[in-house]
């Protein structure tokens, strides 16, 4: 199926928006008409706002009609994960705990991006409460992998990364708090991006990991991602842990020159434990790096295996914490059949939460409970802090950290969810960008022999995106092969 | 042997406010336990003079002036309740003195 | 055998913040049920805390004058407990780095002076309110209060008697208050009360099972609660019983404590540092500018009110007691008038007025500049004593000044010595057979002929005057 405008990135829309070469109106119907034709085999959508959607569309065209400037992403179709918080529609989080509930107020990311005139299709899918790796911990339904319908997106964006593979947005804003924007971006074969923690403003991100959570784009290429993040990034006075800094003008960056830059390679992350594919892709890549002058350097990060183990106390920590206001009283899911204040809180809590976020705050309860926390909790913030360190000795040496995304292309449904750590372990390479708070960048760098996707990470110093976003430019637009588009319809 | 016993279970679940069947209880006696005994691997790393790194960032004193702003209306703030009147949120009784 | 109580204080107080601690909304004690409330305090899915800076700076304030130390670096924590009127269902308050710490307070009881350890003073936020009056089973949660900038003040178990709990209060109370960082209003709610009590053998170390004792409506309801719950413990240990550690409410109707929750087993909170905040970091400078901005605190203006004025010690405790009105006091000092005279006046005359009216000092007409005015005209004998009494009932209904409504009534006192003589003659000669008394020796009889001088001059003679020229009179 042909789709005019679906398989354009934002940045071509935007500009011919901007032309008069198409408006906004039609880019949006064009989009909203492949979402209802593609989308039942691919359920990344959980929410279509057509007729908001269309409207938000008919207010840039009109805007431009009028001659006022238009925004820099003026026309742009995004979906938004399930967890941005949104006045329009419902924001579930992909919860049956959260079914129905409609926010008060826009999240800061959802009014910079309507203040620069993006269009918002709707809502994707994702795991419940961005807990997961696959999207199958969705209370609503199960998004497939565009690139093979029995395989898993990834997660917890996964609908942000299957809605942009599949042309159903030009792109889509995700969370990620341990790899959930890069791993299914890599999954999906998009361009996902982690920012630094405190680059965006987390003021309307339903909680997962308050100390972990960062929202970013997941693209069709690499100049999108910088222009997104112009759009959201800065300092919002609702979140006190969101960095008072100039935001340069990312798309400045994207210079294609990275002649001198030094590449770090990571010993601990090419071992047995990497997929030989995916090595393979990755190791490509780099030669296509230093074709274009960047050096390699190996470097070390010698408590990365201790990652997921520090990750997952802490992870799990502030969720319990996080997720305890969802008790049926102000907002959210109630039993019908409690009686009694106790009654309320266990049966609405028990039945509102899936297995995943039942564990996952069993575990952060567990670990912070008294006599458990100084081996769990303040252990493992040492160790975020040596792991920390680690970076920050790396990149002494290097100019940015380059690795692969996950050991192994998509994997296929139910393939790990018999063994919820084994699907933990499969976040090893992002999760210590996270405890870092590191800006962390997957592109795709090639397809497995079966035909998925394979992504590749790069890792920056803080707030040090334009690296980044200049090393995936450069390699992006000299890798010397098309990714091609998803075998769907 | 499992890492943790389902008596912990119990007592954690009580404390997070979820109840747990039989069944759940002992899955997670060895879901837990697997992966907090995955978490003990943390005990090999000496971290005698590590400084924990209580805050994702450095920065400080990140305040805000004391303004009154706009309060939600009424039926705004009310609207997503299970079950609320014109005034307030409605919950099962609450007994005297039970708070902490 | 001899039991001593060991009590502790924990005190919320509420700041006076025009917005919450952690969101802009309004901190109005009588706003309708719910309409103080936003996304933020309501917990509500993806938004965040963002600290008062206006909290910070009128805790360091309070933990100064509580002589405690102040943190040159704390940090916000979660505490996490379920009930309904939590609205994140975790408390943000502050765990093992408290913004202040290690202060005392110094009462006096009973003419003994006493020290009270101050062990921390910590920044949270209040929760929201239940109310009981919805029908069939269930309770109905206001969250105007949720998110209230509150500050815990707990003491050591230093004290040892009902008395020194209700001078701590009463001290702690009038300090805050000279701050200006609460209202400390006890019926609002915006300073509760709790004891932590416990009674041992005398002479002995080990600490008994204690018993907490909240919700108490006034101070002299926590001197009841506290005395009644020592002799209660005492008796429960004396007939051979063990005191359960619990949360008891007090019942002022009858008089008594009454169980209200047993504890189970200790709370477990699972603090942890918040990760939405960042660290307070008090710098010297930043201390230092708080600290000069002090006001000078109650017991050091008690005793300069005693050193400088001359007022006995009962006098100074009454003036500065709240600290409008010793402001008060010395604006009338300053204005010119006498100390111990504006003292007297303040004090019984002014304050009876006030009492009537149920004004506050900061309500009054009266300007202190009136006041002063008031006794110059006294001390010059303009006025007597009485014709001064009228005036101030006066000014403090109109506000007007003494000297206008001296004029205005006429009631300039006749000092002229001609004018009196004029008028003690005419008495005289109106009243021979009295005089003819007086002569006889009845010196009773001079009070009688006083009463007809001053009721001739309309009370407007000056009476020391009149005195002497009727004596000189008489005897002449
Ligand atoms: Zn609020």
């Amino acid at each position: 199926m042909t789709a005019p405008w679906c398989d354009k990135t934002g940045h071509e829309i935007r500009e011919a928006v901007v032309r008069g070469d198409v408006t906004a109106r039609v880019v949006t119907e064009a989009h909203l008409a492949r979402i209802h034709a593609l989308d039942g085999k691919i359920d990344a959508y959980t929410q279509i706002w057509e007729e908001y959607a269309l409207a938000m569309a008919d207010r840039v065209d009109e805007k431009r009609r009028s001659g006022a400037t238009l925004g820099i992403l003026a026309g742009v179709p995004i979906s938004l994960k399930e967890l941005m918080c949104t006045k329009q529609g419902e924001t579930t989080c992909a919860s049956k705990m959260l079914a129905g509930y409609r926010s008060p107020f826009d999240g800061t990311m959802v009014q910079r991006l309507a203040a620069a005139d993006a269009v918002f299709l709707g809502k994707v899918n994702m795991d419940e409460f961005a807990m997961g790796s696959s999207t199958e911990n969705s209370a609503i339904k199960t998004t497939k992998n565009p690139w093979d319908l029995g395989c898993v997106p990834g997660g917890s964006s996964g609908g942000s990364a299957a809605a942009v593979a599949a042309d159903l947005c030009s792109m889509s804003m995700g969370s990620d708090t341990g790899g959930s924007i890069r791993q299914p971006a890599a999954l999906c074969g998009c361009v996902g991006i982690k920012p630094t923690y405190g680059r965006v403003s987390r003021f309307g991100l339903v909680a997962f990991a308050s100390s972990l959570d960062q929202i970013g784009p997941l693209t069709k290429d690499v100049r999108d991602a910088a222009l997104c993040l112009n759009a959201i990034c800065g300092r919002d006075p609702m979140d006190a842990t969101s960095v008072d800094l100039a935001v340069p003008d990312f798309t400045a960056a994207l210079t294609g020159n990275v002649k001198g830059l030094r590449i770090g390679l990571p010993k601990e992350y090419f071992t047995d434990a990497l997929g030989a594919e995916v090595r393979e892709k990755v190791m490509a890549a780099i030669e296509v790096l230093r074709g274009l002058g960047a050096e390699t350097v190996e470097v070390s990060l010698p408590h990365c295996d201790y990652a997921i183990a520090a990750y997952y106390i802490i992870c799990t920590a502030e969720a319990s914490a996080n997720l305890a206001r969802f008790d049926g009283v102000r907002y959210g899911f109630r039993h019908p059949d409690a009686k009694d204040m106790r009654g309320m809180y266990v049966m609405s809590k028990s039945a509102g939460f899936g297995p995943e976020v039942r564990r996952r705050i069993l575990l952060g309860t567990y670990v912070l409970s008294s006599g458990y926390y100084d081996a769990y909790y303040l252990k493992a913030q040492k160790v975020r802090r040596l792991i920390k360190q680690d970076f920050d000795e790396a990149f002494e040496k290097c100019d940015v950290v380059l690795g692969p995304t996950t050991p192994s292309p998509a994997f296929r449904f139910g393939e790990k969810t018999a063994d919820p750590l084994e699907m933990y372990l499969s976040d090893i390479y992002t999760i210590s960008v996270n405890l870092a708070t590191l800006p962390g960048l997957s592109l795709p760098c090639g397809l497995s022999s079966s035909g998925l996707p394979i992504g590749m990470q790069l890792i920056a110093k803080p707030f040090a995106e334009e690296t980044l976003l200049r090393t995936a430019h450069a390699y992006e637009q000299n890798r010397g092969f098309d990714m091609g588009k998803p075998p769907i319809a | 042997m499992s890492r943790i016993g389902k008596a912990e279970v119990e007592h954690v679940a009580g404390l997070a406010q979820l109840e747990l069947d039989e069944a759940a209880k002992e899955r997670l006696v060895h879901e837990m336990g697997d992966i907090l005994a995955y978490m003990d691997q943390l005990n090999a790393l000496d971290t005698t003079n590590v400084e924990p790194m209580m805050h994702a960032l450095e920065m400080t004193n990140v305040f805000r002036e004391d303004c009154v702003g706009e309060s939600l209306p009424r039926e705004e703030a009310l609207r997503n309740a299970p079950n609320h009147d014109e005034e307030y949120f409605i919950v099962p009784k609450i007994l005297e003195g039970g708070n902490a | 055998m001899e039991y001593e109580a060991v009590i502790g204080m924990e005190v919320h107080v509420e700041i006076n913040s025009k917005s919450k601690v952690f969101c802009a909304c309004g901190t109005d004690f009588h706003a309708p049920p719910n309409t103080n409330v936003c996304p933020v305090c309501l917990g509500m899915p993806g938004t965040l805390p963002v600290l008062n800076v206006d909290m910070v700076n009128k805790s360091v304030a309070a933990g100064l004058a509580l002589g405690c130390t102040i943190s040159r670096w704390s940090k916000m924590d979660r505490k996490n407990y379920f009930y309904p009127d939590l609205a994140k269902n975790y408390q943000i308050s502050q765990y093992d780095l408290p913004l202040c710490h290690g202060g005392y307070m110094d009462i006096e009881v009973n003419g003994v002076e006493k020290r009270i350890g101050i062990t921390r003073a910590h920044i949270e936020e209040d929760t929201a309110r239940n109310t009981h009056t919805i029908g069939g089973g269930q309770s109905g949660v206001d969250f105007n209060r949720c998110g209230m900038p509150l500050l815990e003040i707990v003491t050591e178990p230093d004290i040892h008697s009902a008395d020194e709990a209700y001078a701590y209060l009463t001290l702690l109370k009038q300090t805050l208050q000279y701050l200006e960082v609460s209202d400390c209003n006890m019926e609002e709610g915006s300073l509760r009360a709790e004891a932590n009590i416990s009674v041992r053998p005398k002479g002995t170390t080990a600490l008994g099972s204690k018993t907490e004792v909240k919700n108490v409506a006034s101070f002299s309801g926590v001197h009841k609660a506290i005395d009644f719950e020592i002799k209660r413990q005492i008796n429960v240990i004396r007939e051979g019983g063990a005191v359960l550690q619990e949360t008891r409410g007090w019942d002022a109707d009858r008089g008594v404590t009454f169980s209200q929750r047993q504890k189970e087993s200790a709370h477990d909170y699972r603090y942890f540092p918040e990760p939405d905040l960042t660290p307070i970091v008090v710098d010297e400078a930043w201390e230092q500018r708080i600290r000069e901005s002090l006001p000078e605190l109650p017991q050091a203006r008690c005793k300069r009110f005693q050193t400088t004025y001359g007022l006995s010690p009962y006098d100074a405790g009454v003036l500065t007691a709240g600290r409008p009105m010793a402001d008060y006091y010395e604006s009338v000092i300053t204005a010119g008038a006498d100390p111990k005279k504006a003292a007297n006046w303040i004090m019984v005359d002014l304050q009876a007025l006030l009492t009537d009216a149920k004004q506050e000092i900061t309500d009054c007409k009266v300007a202190p500049e009136h006041i002063a005015e008031l006794l110059t005209l006294i001390g010059d004998g303009a006025i007597s004593g009485k014709m001064a009494k009228d005036i101030l009932r006066d000014i403090f209904e109109t506000g007007k000044t003494p000297k206008a409504v001296v004029e205005e009534k006429g009631l300039v006192q006749i000092s002229d010595t001609g004018a009196v003589e004029a008028i003690v003659r005419q008495v005289a000669e109106g009243h021979p057979a009295q005089v003819e008394q007086y002569k006889g020796g009845n010196e009773k009889v001079l009070g009688f002929l006083m009463g007809q001088v001053m009721r001739a001059s309309q009370g407007k003679a000056n009476p020391k005057l009149a005195e002497d020229l009727l004596r000189k009179l008489l005897n002449g």
